[in-house]
């Protein structure tokens, strides 16, 4: 994934809040958050996930005019019907197409991270590996490295991710 | 409002609720707003019949984020300097969720004082689905 410009919004960060069930004032009221040590509505910890929203050519968003692998119709909107395997090896980690999901995921905060802020993303990969599963068959683990800086070219959030693919639907 | 150090032990936990019968409309919800609308998360045809899923599940960082939630709740708001974890299990609609953050360590790093935690986030079951550590800043 590369964003060019992943800006921090007040909107954004008080849906992202309510989807995790959480109600902290820090992530929607401007009052509370001016008179707090931080000053500003700032984002949750996990809130870069984000990101894909502004990346354009993030895989597991519908766009508009191309064919969605979701059910419609029929089960799935791709050809063959198992079409949500077929991208699998171009999913980033945090999204798991078909047989890839999401194993890992570590943040590092260098900077404080609010409304105002204008984020660039760059990623890089990191290791892969191989296991054997029990239930799954084989994994095949790949590590994701993802920098998020500011607009001062700051970094301010380093993420490392590990995606897992594997042979069998590992439903537990 | 922040931790202190010289309040803070360790063996220290501090546990809390974040989903309660988690429903398949919170997993869209966060679907929306991170931006990650695999089906697999979103459209219960798909997961099952395409997939081979028993049903939709959560996004790993829906777990995390609702993690996070009572990482911040304990901490203080924008205290967190590191957080990550393992995604040890899937979480799915129903699911009831309470996580957990228990002090590894306390020390002092330049000027600055640094909690060490270990976070754990377990279902009604008694399951692990996510399994990690985090480090916060303190107050003196």
């Amino acid at each position: 994934m590369a964003v060019d410009r992943f800006p921090i919004e007040a909107g954004h960060i008080m849906m992202f809040a309510r989807s995790a069930g959480d109600p902290n004032p820090i992530y929607y009221d401007v009052d509370h958050a001016g008179s707090s040590e931080v000053g500003r509505i700032i984002a949750p910890p996990t809130f870069v996930q984000a990101a894909a929203q502004f990346d354009p050519d993030y895989p597991l968003r519908p766009k508009i005019g191309q064919p969605w692998f979701g059910s419609g119709r029929e089960p799935s909107g791709a050809a063959g019907g198992g079409g949500g395997q077929r991208d699998s090896a171009s999913a980033p980690p945090g999204g798991g197409v078909g047989r890839g999901l999401h194993a890992e995921q570590h943040f590092e905060y260098h900077r404080p991270l609010g409304v105002g802020d204008v984020l660039s993303v760059t990623t890089r990969p990191g290791a892969t590996w191989e296991k054997e599963g029990r239930r799954a068959g084989r994994l095949t683990f790949a590590e994701t490295i993802t920098e998020y800086r500011n607009q001062d070219g700051d970094l301010v959030v380093t993420a490392r991710s590990v995606g897992v693919r594997t042979e069998r639907a590992a439903a537990s | 409002m922040a931790l202190r150090a010289r309040d803070l032990e360790v063996g220290a936990v501090f546990e809390e609720p974040v989903v309660e019968d988690l429903k398949r409309t919170q997993i869209v919800q966060y679907a929306g707003a991170s931006g990650d609308y695999n089906p697999l998360h979103t459209d219960e045809v798909f997961a099952t019949r395409v997939a081979g899923y028993p049903s939709v599940f959560a996004h790993g960082m829906l777990t995390m984020a609702m993690t996070g939630r009572m990482l911040t709740d304990f901490v203080g708001d924008g205290r967190l300097t590191g957080f990550g974890g393992r995604f040890t299990a899937q979480v799915w609609p129903g699911d009831t969720l309470v996580a957990t953050a228990t002090v590894a360590a306390v020390r002092e790093q330049g000027t600055e004082h640094v909690a060490e935690l270990h976070v754990r986030t377990v279902n009604q079951d008694g399951v692990e689905v996510f399994s990690g550590t985090a480090t916060a800043r303190l107050d003196p």
